[in-house]
Order: C-alpha cells, then sequence, then structure tokens
C-alpha cells in the first residue's frame, strides 16, 4: 500500500514537470510553470524522506543543506553574461550524481537482471562523459582552457578506442557481475572520453555541445532510473533527454552542420581566403557622431547582437540606445541568430536582463524579410551570422548556413574592434560593401558614445 | 524483462510528451528551458537520499552523499535561477 502512495505521488511530480515545461511554452505563463516543476520536485524530495529504508538523517540533511547553499550562492551571484557557464555546470552535476547513484545501487542490491545491470553500465557512461563534458566546457566557456579546438593526429582513433573500451568493460561487467569495480573503470574511462569529446570542439560550437549535455544528463537520469525501476526518474529524465536533443538539433540546423559533424568534424583547416582581395580599399572606418546622424533620420533599426556584445557587457549600453531610440519614435527590433552567443537564447536573456520587451525579439525567419524597409542596421560583435558569403560561396565552411540578410537594409554599421575573423577564420565581405561603415571599438564604449552622440545632436 | 519492457514503454511515451511539449517552446526561452529542464533532470536526487539514508554500508553513504551534494546544487540552482531569468522577460507593466 504505502509502495503505491509513494509511486502515485511520483506521478504528481512528474505530471507536475510536465506542466511546468509547457508553462515556459510563452513568457508570460513562465514563471508559474517552472514554481510547478520546483513544486514536483519538493513533493518527490518529501515523499522520498518517508521512505522506511532511510535510517540515518544526519547525512541527509548535512548534504541538502550544503547542496542548497552552493546552489542558491551561484543561482543569486551569476552574472547573466555567465549564464552558459553556470548551464554547464549544472548539467555537469546532474550527470555526476546520476553515476554516483547507479553505483551505488549496485552495491546495495546487486541485480543479476542483465537489462537492469546494462542501465547501470548505461548511467555510469552518459553520466561520467556529461559530468567531464560539463567541466570542459566550463573551463572553455569561463577562459580557464583555451577556447580553440585541440586538434591533434588520430584524435578519432583515441576517441573511438576508449568509447569501445568503456562499452566492452560495460558488456564484460553484465556477463560477470560479480566483479563490482568494473564499475569504476568504465566510468573512469568515460570521464577522460567526456574529456577527449569536449577539448575538441570551438567555443563558438559552444550552444550545440550544451544542449546535447543538456539532453545526456537528462538520459543518465533516465538509465538511473532503470536501475532503481523509479518511474519518476525515468519520465523526468526522457522528458529532459527530448528536450535537450531537440535544442542540439535546432543548433545544428542554425549552423547547416550535422551533430557529427559539430562533435568530431570542427571547421578544420580553413584554406586562407585572402583577405586582402576582399578588403582592400573598400572598407569603410565610421565614427559615433557619424552613426548618429544616420540614426537621426532613421525610421526603422535592427540590432543584431552577437558573443562580442556580452563580452563587452554592452547589453546596458544597448538598452539606452534602445529606450533613446524609441522616445524619437524610431521602431527597433533586434535580430536574433539561434547561435548568437555560447547557447541557446543566450541573447534573449541578455536583452531581458535590460528590461527589452520579448516581442522586440525577433527569430531569423522572422526579421529577415523586414531587411529592406530597414534604414539602419547595426551589428554590436557578431560576424559569422551576419556573412554573405553562406550564401553566395558554395566552398565556404559556413555554406548554406542560414544567416541575416543585414546587406538588404539602406545602411549596415558593424561595431568590431579589428577586421578579424569570426570562429569559422573566414573574412566578411559584408565589411566591405557599399552600405556598410565599420564602427572600430570596444562595443560597450562605441554605443555609449552613439547615445551620447544623438542627445547632443 | 517484462519489467524492464514497462518501464522502457513508459521511458519511450515520455519522450513523446518531451518531443511535443518543449518544441512549443519560443527561441527566446531557449536559456530559461536548459537551465530549467535541467533542473528537472536533478531527479535523480530521489535516489540519492535513498543512498545517503540507507545507512548500507560507508561507501554507498559516500556515495550517496556527494550525488545528494550534486544534485541538490543542481536542483536548488537549476530552478532559482530559472526563476531569475523567467522574471526578467515578465513585462512590465
Amino acid at each position: 500500500m504505502e509502495k503505491v502512495a509513494v509511486n502515485l505521488a511520483y506521478l504528481l511530480s512528474a505530471s507536475l514537470f510536465i506542466f511546468g515545461l509547457k508553462g515556459l511554452s510563452h513568457p508570460r505563463t513562465a514563471v508559474r510553470g517552472n514554481m510547478l516543476g520546483a513544486l514536483g520536485m519538493l513533493i518527490a524530495v518529501v515523499v522520498t524522506l518517508l521512505d522506511k529504508r532511510i535510517v540515518d538523517f544526519s547525512v541527509i540533511i548535512a548534504g541538502l543543506i550544503l547542496g542548497a547553499i552552493i546552489g542558491t550562492f551561484l543561482a543569486l551571484k551569476v552574472e547573466m553574461t555567465a549564464m552558459p557557464q553556470l548551464v554547464a555546470i549544472f548539467n555537469g552535476l546532474g550527470g555526476g550524481a546520476s553515476t554516483l547513484v547507479a553505483g551505488s545501487a549496485l552495491y546495495e542490491s546487486p541485480s543479476i537482471d542483465k537489462l537492469f545491470l546494462s542501465a547501470s553500465v548505461a548511467s555510469g557512461i552518459v553520466g561520467a562523459v556529461t559530468f567531464f563534458g560539463s567541466m570542459v566546457a566550463f573551463g572553455k566557456l569561463q577562459g580557464l582552457i583555451n577556447e580553440r579546438p585541440l586538434r591533434y593526429p588520430g584524435e578519432q582513433v583515441v576517441k573511438a578506442l576508449f568509447g569501445l573500451s568503456a562499452l566492452g568493460l560495460g558488456a564484460y561487467l553484465v556477463a560477470s557481475p560479480e566483479n563490482l569495480g568494473l564499475y569504476w573503470l568504465i566510468v573512469a574511462l568515460s570521464s577522460v572520453l567526456g574529456v577527449l569529446l569536449t577539448i575538441a570542439i570551438g567555443g563558438a560550437d559552444m550552444p550545440v555541445v550544451i544542449a546535447l549535455l543538456n539532453s545526456y544528463s537528462g538520459l543518465a537520469a533516465a538509465a538511473t532510473g532503470f536501475v532503481l525501476q523509479n518511474n519518476a526518474l525515468i519520465i523526468s529524465g526522457s522528458l529532459v533527454g527530448a528536450s535537450g536533443i531537440i535544442l542540439t538539433n535546432l543548433m545544428c540546423k542554425a549552423m547547416n552542420r550535422s551533430l557529427l559533424n559539430v562533435l568530431f568534424g570542427g571547421f578544420g583547416e580553413v584554406a586562407q581566403t585572402s583577405e586582402e582581395d576582399i578588403y582592400a580599399g573598400k572598407v569603410k572606418a565610421t565614427s559615433p557622431e557619424e552613426v548618429a546622424l544616420l540614426l537621426e533620420g532613421a525610421r526603422r533599426v535592427v540590432i543584431v547582437p552577437g558573443y562580442g556584445m556580452a563580452v563587452a557587457q554592452a547589453q546596458y549600453a544597448v538598452r539606452d540606445l534602445y529606450n533613446l531610440l524609441e522616445s524619437k519614435s524610431v521602431e527597433v527590433e533586434f535580430a536574433i541568430h539561434p547561435v548568437a552567443g555560447r547557447m541557446p537564447g543566450h541573447m534573449n536573456v541578455l536583452l531581458a536582463e535590460v528590461d527589452i520587451p520579448y516581442e522586440k525579439m525577433k527569430e531569423l525567419e522572422e526579421v529577415n524579410p523586414t531587411f529592406e524597409q530597414t534604414d539602419v542596421v547595426i551589428v554590436i560583435g557578431a560576424n559569422d551570422v551576419v556573412n554573405p558569403l553562406a550564401q553566395t560561396d558554395p566552398k565556404s565552411p559556413i555554406a548554406g548556413m542560414p544567416v541575416l540578410e543585414v546587406w538588404k537594409a539602406k545602411t549596415v554599421v558593424v561595431i568590431k574592434r579589428s577586421l578579424s575573423p569570426g570562429f569559422a577564420g573566414i573574412p566578411n565581405p559584408l565589411f566591405a560593401m557599399d552600405n556598410t561603415l565599420m564602427l572600430f571599438a570596444d562595443a560597450k564604449k562605441a554605443v555609449q558614445e552613439i547615445v551620447n552622440a544623438l542627445k547632443e545632436g | 524483462m517484462e519489467d524492464f519492457v514497462m518501464y522502457f514503454t513508459i521511458f519511450v511515451l515520455s519522450m513523446f510528451v518531451g518531443f511535443e511539449v518543449i518544441t512549443k517552446v519560443p527561441p527566446t526561452l531557449h536559456t530559461p528551458l536548459m537551465s530549467g529542464s535541467n533542473a528537472i533532470s536533478g531527479i535523480t536526487i530521489v535516489g540519492a537520499l535513498i543512498s545517503a539514508g540507507s545507512g548500507h554500508s560507508l561507501l554507498t553513504t559516500a556515495l550517496g552523499l556527494i550525488a545528494l551534494v550534486f544534485a541538490t546544487i543542481n536542483v536548488v540552482g537549476g530552478f532559482l535561477v530559472t526563476h531569475r531569468m523567467l522574471e526578467m522577460f515578465r513585462r512590465k507593466d
């Protein structure tokens, strides 16, 4: 009877998670949705604490308090620009917890059922890859590890070796469950694999990696659910797994690359297209005052934010510019490329932080047809996502990638420190177009100076 | 085997539910979606609580405790930071 009640409570939790995720379909209902999810989690925890297998609460209380303090501190302290790092850490901790729980369960109730043993192995592998992959992703995003992809001869063979030996040992463990220690060897091999997989991926591909690790953290929880024969874990884990897969897929589409290419290919060595030919004598530099004059006469302005805006912490200056232009009854919208920034939706969060209404944040498909009626486009710290080569050069590494067609506007102002290439390592002919003006400066400073010039003018 | 098939059925059906629900989330909310769904994947806390509290052996208690700390950070931090972000998206009246 007690088991029935517990399982019904878990069902309630799982239902609340589904309602919670459903709430995220609109910014108005999202806050409530998130609270429903938290309520579901609270119910699951409270019901579990009533479990009669628990004999000692001192360890539990210590763990809960320590975890809650660290979690609260991280959540309240984090800068919005550092959100990708934080999500990476959380992903990793979730995956790591699943691996440890599955390992502990092996000792608590040794099972001879091969299917459930396979689930333990799956949890061990996926969870460890998630944990260490996420820590490397965190290191790259935080600048502790070089953001550039680490490539070496035979790297795919090395990764395959680690992956296959983890799987092989897993199969052996399933066949002879008395060698429990093998589980930790599998976890160790998978940990190295997690590091190797992520270290080979460059900074701008992080949106894909974070989404993928998000999915893994869910799948690891689901696998642990099979081990513990617990529906709450299976349902929640698969929901998150599905969510991560969808996001991964969207990110790959937004770069016109396959997941395999992102994970194992990268952009590789790009044949150096001569920048001289493209830029020589055609790039026009401008000043904040000139941009302010342009904006004075504009009716519609579109701002394209990129990772550079986050790096320069320019979102507050951008908000001032937005408010000033709106007060002069200029129509202002934001064009957001799906892979702008370092995680899905990164730019939207930064803009929301400075009170830009979400109706003003436009997706690529929505905004592209409007560039022809746009007087001024301001590109802030974005490069590859506004590169016309994606449409004109079939040999380019970004060929076929959906891009923001900013060049169709009357004038394009690109705020950038130099002509240096973006992540794809290719020059951008946009910078040399007749209707493009380059404002060479730090994003924050440049936008502030434009605001000042507008106020004076 | 039968048990496993039942759990597997639940797994597959939940994936379908997940796909249906999540495709409706607008790109603007993709970051909160990630942090929020991530907090949900901290459900593994349920297993960690039992491992940490069952007093089975020193090893399982230690594993349970580490897992519990990880999962609690994941859950508490995840829901909280998602709330923080979503509040920013709420329209100001």
